[in-house]
This record gives structure tokens, sequence and C-alpha cells, in this order.
């Protein structure tokens, strides 16, 4: 070691000392002048947590761990709720991620899922224009065959964000529109090919197994596509969406999530409960029906909202 | 993006899912903790509630809604008894499910149609029935539902129309769905607004005598101001016999907040729940109905036209405590089951004719009403059952296998498995991707099937009794 580098390992020695003997006299400071919260104000810390639709669960956990802490007496409620939202980012921070377009692949093909009226589509159209904002050549493909007007919406998007839709008018079979939009998107040479899918409830199997179907027949033609499965979720969901993470995970091997909708009242809150569980990136949030109401997903201004903040 | 995904993936497994599979389960298995701490104590009750408040958040019943839930229970509980029953947890359980029927009710019964369907039409008609709700809840898909519902049930004259000038296609959605269901859908005028929409609307019903005019509103948020403010000038210019509010069964802990304001704002008269052909526990429907008083009318099941059933509060009961749903097991039987093929099964059975083709066709109605699992767990009790179904091997590639192994055979030997030998079964094996001993199982399974299904048919069962039997055997 040269001389310049011990003194400067020296350095950080020292501050990393007085750093830890800081934490100690803060410590014992904090133990004679602060207090636990009583368990008046932890129980209903535990409502605010679980009447965001955080669970039982994860809301115990983390009442708990803030039981354990002492705070200032006097401590405003608005301070105590920012520890938990800091609490909240930390878990959030590990899956805050935004979609990436790998120009490697030719195209990159993004699948979109979800149950009923979640937002899939609309999230299409928002993610078209954002990407070919930035310069990226986009199409999309109309593969809900069953709703009534669905290509049709979806039609409308495509203009909204100036990108090609495919369709197959009068066609049934989604994997079909699908094959066939990968490789009119392969000739073309596009960048990103988004694939629309019908709404689906989990426990049906068989609307399953046509997803699964999708996925089986576009590998065809590329076998690493998808790159990206995103299950798109409502705001306003509750429990069930542990059930619908699961088996659209088992199903379709779900790579990343968008939650919609949270511009409303809901907040979305089973996204902690699933971050701890499932570890899935979230990409993006929705918050509003306009073309440009997307945004990149971020740990502290979610945990913040969600703690009324 | 998907290998760091793939890493992430592993599911860390959560205690909070399954753990109250069913609240019976639950309160059993404390029961049985006290119990061997001696006779139980009035304090016990406060422990068993406690696992009532979980079961019922878990199920998305609001934090509110629970607390005055859990209220009644222990106000209702009578403590003595509980303490003394044998079985404290099922007197508990069945406190709760009263209190929770109590609290949904079945929707009243005055000024009904006759169907029970509890929708109010006046008898000076155009009737306007207002839909409302958040977007994506199926407000269109369930207008055109009770379009046809009333049409073809009450003999109502029905016209639909979209108010839905801002969703793209919407106004389109609806017209479509006119035509599939052979409901006049008010035709659209370009840039046409909402309230103008709906004087045409119940203009053109007046002169052309139709009952029921349908509106369907856009999706709108209850804390948007100005969307509320629309759909209650919508509602002074209609006078609306009800105004009904669609709303997913899944929705979590926020229902009791959409259902109170769109009360607030716009008055509802009803509620009607969508989705609940989903897993969901469906708590919602407890806190809208609590905080609103209002009745839940309807409930969709499914996205088909017909899937619009009246509301069934031991259902939803039974669902939200995880008791499992033996209606919803009929119902959804019956959706895939065809009456006809039913019979003449029956009447097959009867004669001991039940072929290695009847069964396939039985293999695929189960497959199609969904899991083997989902379908255990609407049955009480199932808690075992899927155990044993653990135990045996028993999920849903065995059915697929089975499917596979019957449809490698020819005609001949379907119809007569007696001719399998050595080197057939051999053949089937390959072709369907197993092996020689699971066409050998799946082969003595059938005769058991066979053997029973004779036996059953002559105790006259049919229906459900009859088609179960057939993945029964595996758990005997
Ligand atoms: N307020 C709000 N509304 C949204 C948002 N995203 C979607 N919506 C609305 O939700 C409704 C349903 O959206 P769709 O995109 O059609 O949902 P979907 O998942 O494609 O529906 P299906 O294909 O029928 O399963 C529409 O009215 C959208 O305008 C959002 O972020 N905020
Ligand atoms: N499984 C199931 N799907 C349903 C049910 N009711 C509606 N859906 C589906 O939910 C999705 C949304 O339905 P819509 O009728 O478009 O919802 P909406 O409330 O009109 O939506 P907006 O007008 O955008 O606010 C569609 O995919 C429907 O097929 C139901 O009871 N069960
Ligand atoms: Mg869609
Ligand atoms: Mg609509």
């Amino acid at each position: 070691m040269s001389e310049e580098n011990i003194s400067s390992w020296l350095e950080r020695l020292r501050g990393g000392l007085s750093k830890s003997s800081k934490k100690l006299t803060d410590g014992i400071t904090d133990l004679l002048t602060k207090r636990k919260l009583d368990s008046g104000a932890l129980d209903e810390l535990e409502d605010i947590l679980i009447a965001s639709d955080l669970g039982v669960a994860t809301a115990g956990k983390l009442a708990t761990s803030i039981s354990d802490r002492r705070f200032p007496d006097g401590i405003s409620d608005e301070a105590i709720r920012g520890a938990l939202a800091d609490d909240i980012a930390e878990i959030l921070n590990s899956v805050e991620a935004p979609l990436a377009v790998d120009l490697n692949h030719a195209p990159h093909v993004l699948l979109v899922c979800g149950v009923n009226g979640s937002g899939k589509t609309t999230t299409v159209g928002k993610l078209a224009k954002q990407f070919m904002d930035s310069g990226l050549s986009v199409m999309v493909a109309a593969g809900d065959t069953f709703r009534a007007a669905a290509v049709e919406q979806l039609q409308i998007w495509g203009d909204r964000a100036g990108c090609q839709v495919i369709s197959d008018s009068g066609g049934t079979d989604a994997a079909a529109v699908a094959y066939q939009a990968l490789e009119k998107a392969k000739s073309a040479g596009v960048d990103l090919l988004m694939i629309d899918t019908a709404g689906r409830l989990q426990n049906r199997k068989d609307l399953m197994a046509e997803l699964e179907k999708i996925i089986r027949v576009i590998s065809k033609l590329d076998p690493s596509a998808p790159h990206d499965v995103v299950l798109v979720m409502d705001a306003t969901i509750g429990q069930n969406a542990h059930a619908q993470v699961k088996t659209f995970k088992d199903s379709v091997n779900v790579s990343g999530l968008v939650m919609t909708k949270l511009d409303g009242s809901a907040k979305g809150g089973v996204i902690v409960a699933l971050a701890e569980r499932f570890g899935l990136p979230v990409h993006a949030v929705g918050v509003g029906e306009g073309i440009d109401d997307l945004r990149a997903f971020e740990a502290k201004v979610f945990a913040r909202s969600l703690m009324g903040l | 993006m998907r290998s760091t995904a793939g890493i992430q993936e592993e599911d860390k497994g959560s205690k909070t899912l399954g753990m109250f599979e069913n609240l019976t389960d639950s309160l059993g298995g404390i029961f049985d903790k006290l119990r061997k701490r001696g006779s139980l104590r009035e304090s016990d009750i406060e422990t068993a509630l406690r696992e009532v408040r979980i079961a019922l958040l878990e199920a998305d019943v609001a934090v509110d809604v629970v607390k005055d839930l859990v209220a009644a229970v222990r106000a209702k509980s009578l403590v003595q008894s509980i303490l003394k029953s044998v079985t404290p947890s099922q007197m508990v359980v069945k406190v709760v499910h009263d209190e929770l029927i109590n609290v949904l009710g079945n929707g009243p019964s005055d000024g009904s149609l006759s169907d029970g369907s509890s929708i109010n039409i006046s008898a000076n008609p155009p009737s306007a029935i207002l839909m409302v709700g958040l977007q994506g809840s199926g407000k269109t898909t369930t207008t055109a539902k009770l379009a046809k519902r009333l049409t073809e049930r009450n003999r109502k004259k029905v016209l639909m129309a979209s108010l839905d000038v801002y969703r793209p296609a919407a106004q389109q959605q609806l017209a479509t769905l006119g035509d599939q269901i052979q409901v006049r859908c008010l035709a659209s005028v370009l840039g046409e607004k909402p309230i103008a929409i709906t004087k045409r609307a119940m203009q053109n019903a007046r002169l052309e005598g139709f009952d029921v005019v349908l509106l369907d509103t856009a999706g709108r948020l209850h804390i948007d101001k100005d969307l509320m403010t629309e759909v209650a000038d919508i509602r002074d210019i209609a006078s609306p016999d009800e105004t009904l509010l669609i709303s997913d069964a899944m929705t979590g802990q926020d229902a009791v907040n959409v259902a109170r304001e769109f009360n607030e704002k716009i008055g509802i008269s009803g509620i009607i729940l969508t989705r609940v052909d989903g897993d969901a526990r469906g708590g919602a429907a407890l806190s809208m109905r609590s905080v609103t008083g209002k009745p839940i009318k309807l409930m969709g099941v499914g996205e088909k036209m017909e899937a619009l059933d009246e509301f069934n509060a031991e259902r939803i009961a039974g669902s939200i405590l995880g008791m499992g749903d033996v209606v919803g097991l009929v119902e959804k039987a019956q959706q895939v089951v065809n009456e006809e093929d039913a019979e003449r099964m029956a009447k097959k059975m009867l004669k001991g004719q039940f072929t290695l083709d009847d069964m396939v066709k039985q293999l695929g109605q189960i497959r199609q009403m969904g899991s083997l699992e989902g379908l255990m767990g609407m049955l009480p009790g199932a808690q075992n059952v899927k155990q044993q179904m653990t135990a045996h091997n028993m999920d849903d590639t065995v059915i697929t296998h089975q499917e596979a192994i019957i449809r490698a055979m020819t005609k001949a030997e379907r119809r007569n498995p007696k001719i399998l030998n050595g080197s057939r079964r051999r053949r089937i094996a390959l072709g369907s991707g197993t092996s020689v001993q699971q066409v050998n199982r799946m082969l003595k399974q059938f005769k058991q099937v066979s053997s029973m299904m004779k036996k059953a048919g002559k105790k006259g069962n049919r229906g459900i009794a009859g088609m179960m039997p057939t993945i029964m055997p595996g758990l005997r």
C-alpha cells in the first residue's frame, strides 16, 4: 500500500468510527428522550396500511418494525408516516425498473396481459406513444379477438400514437394475429412489437391456455420472444392480486407489472406485498385516461402517496 | 430484462395466502390449541374474533366495516354455549356467516319484476336505468346483459344508449353488443355531448314506445368533480327509476370510498357486482352494501351476454369466508354440461354402457369447469380432498394425460377396452407421451368408474353426483 493510500484508508476508518460512535451516542440519547409508539397509535398505523390494500401480513410486519423504533416526544403524525413511507420505499426500491427495449431483438416483443378491464389496451396506446417519442419504431397487434370493438379501440390508440396496428378483421384466433404481426414486424424491421390481449380471469384455465398458445406460436418465429410479458393491474385491486400474479406468472412467465388508475383514490398498496412475495419489476403507473398519463414507477413517490404524504 | 426477472421471480412464499383457506379450518386450529391448554375461557372468544377479523380483511372487507362486523359478532356470540360446545369453531363461523347474510341481504322484494331481479321499472314508460361506475368496471357489458334480460325475460321493449363520448370505440362497443343480442341501440351522432344524447334517447323512446331506456355512461372516478357533475346532470334529465353502480368483485379497500361517493353525489338505487366468476373473495360487496345501505341486485358471472345472475347472498358470504360455493359449482357445471348430453350419459350409465369415449368427454368438461384445484375449492370440506389429491398426485396434468391416453386409442379399442393387450398398450403409451404404467392405471380407473356408475345409475343419481365419480376413484 502506498503512503497516500494508507492515509486515505485511515481517514475512512476514522470517518467510519465517528459514524458508529455517533450512532451509539444517538442511541443513548434516544433511549432517554424518545419513546416508542403506544399501541393505539400503532393500531392506527396498521389500519392505514390495511386500508391501502397492503394486506394483513405486510401491514403487520411494517407496523411491528416501527414499533421497535423510538421517536421524540410529540413527534408529528406526519413524521411517523414519513418513517413508514421510508420503510415501504426500501421494499419497493428493488422493483423500480422501467421497461427497456433491447434493440438487439428484431423486434423486441412485449406481450400485455391481465384480467378484464384492467387497462391493457389503454396502456399499450400510452406505451406506443412514449416509445415512438423516444425515436423507436413501434407496431402493435390487436390480440383481443373476443371483446366487442376491442380492435377498433386499439386502432384509435394506434392512430393517436402514430403507429401501425395489425389486426385480423373477423378472425378469432389471437395466436394467429400475434404470429402475423410478428412476421410483419420482422419484415418491416421495427424495433418494438406490442401485443394486446383480451382480458381474462386467472381462474379460467381455458383462457390461460390460450395465452400460453400465443407465446408458443410466436416463439416459433423467434425463440427468444416474447422478451417482456407485462401484467397490467388496476390500482383498485384487493388481495386477489396475489392469485393474479401467481397464476399469470406460472402460466406465461410474467416479467413485470404495470399498475393503472392511480389517479383515483385507490393507492394500490398490494404492490408492496407483491414486491415482497414475487419481486417482479414494476415498470410504470397509469395516472389518467390521456395518452400521456403514464409515469415511470418511483418507489419513493409511490410509498409516500401510500402514506398520504 | 427477462433474465434479471428470472432471478427475482423466485416465489419467496407468503404465509398470508392460503393460510386462511377457510375460516372454519383456522378457527378449528385455534380452538384445538386453546383446548390443549385446558378448558376454554371467556377471553378465548377474543382470540377467535381476532381470527375472524383477519379472515374478513383478507377477503377485502373494508377495515371499518370489519370493525362493525366483529363488534356485532361479539355481541351475538353466546359466549357460554360456544365455550361449552364440542365444535366451538363451527359455532363461531355460523354466527359470522349469519351476520354476513344479514348485512348482505337479498335485495328488496318490493316493486320488483316477477323474476326477482328487483329492477324497478315505472308503470308509465319510458323508464330510464342509469349505469354508473369506475373505468373498466363492466358497465357497457352489463348494460347489454341487462337489456337482454329485460327483453327476453320481462318482454320489455328496450333501447340502449351510450353516453360515453370519451373512451375510444365505446359507442361502437355497445352498438356491436346490441347487434349480438338484437336490442336497439341509439345511433350515435358525431360530436354529440352526453346530455344531448340523453335527451335524444328519452325523446326517441317516448316517440317509439320503448318501455326501458338503458343509459351506459363513461367510466369515471368518484373524485372527478366535473364528471360527477356531468352524471348528476344526466340523472336530472333522465329521472331514472334505477341508478345502478357497477362494481368489480375484485375491488379492495377502496370499494367503500367509491360506493359512498357515488351514492352521495348521484344517489344510487342499487349495485351490480361484476366478475363474480373470478376467484376473488368478494369482500367489496359487503363493504359497499354496508356503507350505502343499497341492495346488490345482480351479479355478473362471465363475459357472455347471458352471464348475469340474481344476487345470491349465500354465495358471496360463503366465498368471503372461504367456505366453498356449492351453488357456484352447480352453476358452473350447468354452463359446460349440456342438459341433453347429461341425460343421454345418465341413461348409458344405467345400462352400464359407459365407454371410454364418454370418459374423455367428461374429462374435457371437468377441464372446462376450471382447474381441479379451483373445482375442489368450491366444495365445503375440500381441504381434505385437496390433501388426498396431492397424496395421489391427482392434478390437472393427470386429467390431461388421461385424455391423451384415450385419444391415442383406436375407435375399436375405445368401444371395447378388453382387446387392449400388451403391445397395444405400449403403442398407446408411445402415442400419448405417457408410460405403460399410466395407461394401465387409467384403464383400471375406468373399470372402477364404470362399475361405480352402474351402481350410481341404479340409485338414480344424476347430474353432478353422476359426474363427479369419474375423477374420484383416484381418491379412494
Ligand atoms: N382513470 C384512469 N383510467 C384508466 C387508466 N388506464 C385505463 N383507464 C380506463 O380504464 C378503462 C378500461 O381500459 P382498457 O384499456 O379498455 O382496459 P383493458 O384491460 O384493455 O380491458 P379489456 O380488454 O376489456 O379487458 C377505460 O375506460 C380506460 O380509459 C388510468 O391510468 N387511469
Ligand atoms: N369475467 C367477467 N368479465 C366481465 C364481466 N363483466 C364485464 N366483463 C369484462 O370486463 C371488461 C370491461 O368491461 P366493459 O363493459 O367494457 O367495462 P366498462 O365499465 O364499460 O368500461 P369503461 O366504459 O371503459 O369504463 C370487458 O373485457 C368485459 O368483457 C363479468 O361479470 N365477468
Ligand atoms: Mg383491451
Ligand atoms: Mg363502457
